[in-house]
C-alpha cells in the first residue's frame, strides 16, 4: 500500500504547490502507515523534493509528455498508482491537476476530493475537509471507493521541510495517446502569475481608469507580486481578462492580498477569501470589503499608494 | 452538429449560504437558483454555433424536479429540447456517469459543460464525462472554432493561453472567454414563451453510485475586526504586516 503524490512541473521547474503536496502526502502518509511515493514527469532535477519527505522519488522523462496533456499525464499516474498499489493519491490545484484528478478517478474507480484544506480528519471513514459553495463554507466529504484521490487546496496545508533519504528511479510509463495537438503557447513571461503569487495586488474601479495602472504595478513590483483585479475592470477592458479574480475569475490563495478601490462585492469576496492576509485601501469607511478585511486605510489610492511604494522600497532596503 | 450543454442549477452568487438539519444540508430556504455561470457562457457559444452552423443544442441536468425552472430558462434562450435525469447529484462521479449514459445514447458530438459549478466547486464533471466517453477533452477552454470534425481552441494554462487542435467528438470544460460577457443572452418574452411548448424530457437514471458523501458542513471561523491604519501613517501598516502578519 502506499500514497502516490503527484509532483507537477512547468518547464522541468516545480511549482511551489509541488513542495506542499508532497510537504501533505508525507503526513498522511504517516496517518495510513503507508509508504509515500512521488512521481514527477520530466522534472530537471527531483532530488530537491527529498527535502519535504520524499523517499521514493520515481521520474518519467518523455518529450511526447510536453507540453502538459490531460490525458497523457492521467495515464502515465494511473500506470504508476496501480504499479504502486496506491490507495490514496494526492494532487496539487494547479491548472494542469485540476484536468488531471478528474481522469485518474475514473481510470482508478476512485472517488475523489478536491480543493481538499486539511489532513484527513478520519481515516475511517476518509474524511476531508473542502472548500464549498465558492469559498463561503466547507463540506465535510467522505470518499467511499477502497481508492481515493485527493486535490489538495494551494497554501491550504503550507510547505513543510522534513529532510529525507531515499532513491529516485527511472519509470517506464507507456504513454498514451493524447487526442490533442499542441499548436502555440503564449505565456507572459517576467511576471509572477496569480497562480503562482505569495502576494497579489488588486485594483477595482476606484482606480477610475486604465492609465492610473502604473503605480499598482509598481506597487506589485515592489512587493514581487502579481497584479489582479474586479470583474468591471476587465469587463470594461482596463486590464486582461486573465486578471480578473472573484467567484467567476480567478481563485486568489496569495499570503497577502492587497485591494485597492474595490468595494467588496460578495463576488468578488468568494474567490480572494481562501487569502490569508488580506489589506484594504479605499475612501469609503462603508465599503463592504472593511468587514472581510484584516488591515485596512481609510484613504484615497492615489494619495495613499505612491507614498506606500517609497515606504516599502525604503523599507526593503533597510 | 448535436451539442449536448451540461447544466448545473446553483445558488444565485449573492446568495447567503447556511445550513439545517444539525448542519448537514444546503438551507435553501430564500435562495434563488439560476443556471451556472460558467454553462451560462457555453449555452451562448452553442447558441452561435446553432445559428451560424446549423447545430441542435439539448441541454440537460442531473437533479430533481426543482432544477426544471432552470433547464426552462435555457430553453428561453434557445436550446432545442432538455433532458433532466431524475436523480439526486449526490456526487460529481455519479453525475458524470449519467451524463455519460445520456451522451452515447444521443449520439452527440461535441458537450459543452462549465469548467466549475459554483455549488459544490468540484471541477471535475467534465474530465470525468470526457474519460468515461472516451471523447477528446479541452478544459479552461476560452475560445473555439468547429469545422467539420475539426476544432481549433485557445484554453488558459498558468500565466497564459494554449493554442490546441482536436477532433469531434470532444467534451469542453469552458469560461468566460468561450463567449464574451457582454454576449451573453438573456430570455426575452418569445423566448420564453416558446420554451414552453418545448420538449423537457424525464430519464430515470442508470442508477450510477456515488463515490463521495457530505457528512456535514461548516462555515468559515468569523473573522476578528479590521485593524485601521491611519493613512497618515503608513508605516505602522509596513510594521504590522512585517511583524505581526509576517507576509512581507
Ligand atoms: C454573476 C456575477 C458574478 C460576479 N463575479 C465577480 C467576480 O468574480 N469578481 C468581481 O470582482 N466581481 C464580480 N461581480 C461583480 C460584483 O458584484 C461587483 O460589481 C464588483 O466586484 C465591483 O467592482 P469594484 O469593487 O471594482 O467597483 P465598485 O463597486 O464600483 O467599487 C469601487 C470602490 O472604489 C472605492 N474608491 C473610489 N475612489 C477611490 C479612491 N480614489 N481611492 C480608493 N478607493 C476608491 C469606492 O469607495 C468603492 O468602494 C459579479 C457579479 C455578478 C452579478
Ligand atoms: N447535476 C448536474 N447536471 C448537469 N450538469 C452538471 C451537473 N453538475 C455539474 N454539471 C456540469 O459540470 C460542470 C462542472 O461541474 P463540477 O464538476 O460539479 O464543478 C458544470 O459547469 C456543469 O456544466
Amino acid at each position: 500500500m502506499s500514497v502516490l503524490v503527484f509532483a507537477d512541473s512547468t518547464e522541468g521547474k516545480f511549482k511551489k504547490t509541488a513542495f506542499e503536496v508532497v510537504s501533505y502526502g508525507k503526513k498522511v502518509a504517516e496517518q495510513l502507515e503507508s509508504n509515500l511515493v512521488v512521481l514527477t514527469i520530466n522534472a530537471t532535477d527531483a532530488s530537491e523534493l527529498h527535502k519535504y519527505g520524499a523517499t521514493k522519488i520515481l521520474t518519467v522523462a518523455n518529450d511526447s509528455l510536453s507540453p502538459f496533456n490531460a490525458k497523457q499525464y492521467a495515464a502515465v499516474l494511473t500506470q504508476v498508482a496501480n504499479k504502486e498499489n496506491a490507495t490514496v493519491v494526492v494532487v496539487d490545484s494547479s491548472i494542469d491537476s485540476l484536468y488531471l484528478a478528474p481522469i485518474v478517478a475514473v481510470n482508478l474507480e476512485a472517488g475523489y476530493a478536491s480543493n481538499t484544506v486539511a489532513l484527513p480528519t478520519s481515516t475511517s471513514p476518509f474524511t476531508v475537509k473542502r472548500k464549498a459553495f465558492s469559498n463561503k463554507a466547507f463540506s465535510n466529504t467522505v470518499i467511499t471507493t477502497d481508492k481515493k484521490i485527493i486535490g489538495l487546496a494551494k497554501n491550504s496545508f503550507g510547505i513543510h521541510e522534513n529532510p529525507a533519504e531515499g532513491t529516485t528511479e527511472n519509470f517506464d510509463a507507456e504513454i498514451a495517446t493524447s487526442g490533442i495537438k499542441s499548436e502555440s503557447i503564449e505565456r507572459v513571461t517576467g511576471k509572477v502569475t496569480i497562480a503562482d503569487a505569495d502576494t497579489v495586488v488588486s485594483a477595482g474601479r476606484g482606480l477610475k481608469g486604465p492609465e492610473n495602472w502604473p503605480m499598482i504595478e509598481e506597487l506589485a513590483e515592489v512587493l514581487n507580486a502579481a497584479t489582479a483585479c474586479s470583474k468591471p475592470v476587465s469587463d470594461l477592458g482596463w486590464r486582461p481578462h486573465s486578471e480578473h479574480v472573484g467567484q467567476t475569475g480567478k481563485p486568489v490563495a496569495s499570503n497577502l492580498y492587497i485591494a485597492i478601490g474595490i468595494s467588496g462585492a460578495i463576488q468578488h469576496l468568494a474567490g480572494i477569501n481562501a487569502s490569508k492576509v488580506k489589506v484594504v485601501i479605499n475612501t469609503d469607511p462603508e465599503a463592504p470589503f472593511f468587514k472581510a478585511a484584516d488591515y485596512g486605510v481609510v484613504g484615497d489610492a492615489f494619495e495613499v499608494i505612491p507614498q506606500l511604494i517609497e515606504k516599502l522600497k525604503a523599507f526593503k532596503a533597510a | 452538429m448535436k451539442i449536448l450543454v451540461c447544466i448545473s442549477h446553483v445558488p444565485d452568487t449573492t446568495s447567503k449560504i447556511n445550513f439545517t438539519n444539525n448542519d448537514a444540508e444546503f438551507d435553501k430556504n430564500g435562495v434563488q437558483f439560476v443556471i451556472n455561470p460558467y454553462d451560462e457562457f457555453c449555452l451562448t457559444r452553442a447558441m452561435w454555433f446553432k445559428e451560424k452552423q446549423g447545430a441542435t443544442v439539448t441541454v440537460v441536468n442531473v437533479g430533481g424536479t426543482e432544477t426544471e425552472p432552470t433547464l426552462r430558462k435555457a430553453l428561453a434562450i434557445g436550446a432545442d429540447d432538455a433532458i433532466r435525469v431524475n436523480t439526486n447529484p449526490a456526487d460529481g462521479f455519479l453525475v458524470a456517469k449519467e451524463l455519460a449514459a445520456v451522451v452515447k445514447n444521443g449520439g452527440y458530438d461535441l458537450v459543452l459543460a462549465g469548467k466549475e459549478s459554483a455549488d459544490y466547486n468540484g471541477q471535475m464533471v467534465p474530465g470525468m464525462l470526457a474519460s468515461l466517453t472516451d471523447f477528446n477533452f479541452i478544459n479552461g477552454c476560452v475560445a473555439m472554432e468547429v469545422e467539420g470534425t475539426s476544432v481549433t481552441a485557445k484554453r488558459e494554462i498558468d500565466g497564459g493561453n494554449q493554442t490546441v487542435t482536436t477532433n469531434l467528438p470532444l467534451v469542453v470544460g469552458g469560461q468566460k472567454g468561450i463567449v464574451e460577457e457582454k454576449d451573453l443572452r438573456i430570455p426575452n418574452m418569445r423566448g420564453i414563451m416558446m420554451a414552453r411548448k418545448k420538449p423537457l424530457q424525464v430519464l430515470e437514471p442508470t442508477g450510477a453510485a456515488a463515490s463521495t458523501s457530505i457528512s456535514s458542513f461548516e462555515k468559515p471561523v468569523p473573522k476578528g475586526a479590521v485593524k485601521l491604519v491611519d493613512a497618515d501613517n503608513l508605516d505602522e501598516l509596513i510594521n504590522l504586516l512585517h511583524n505581526e502578519a509576517k507576509v512581507i
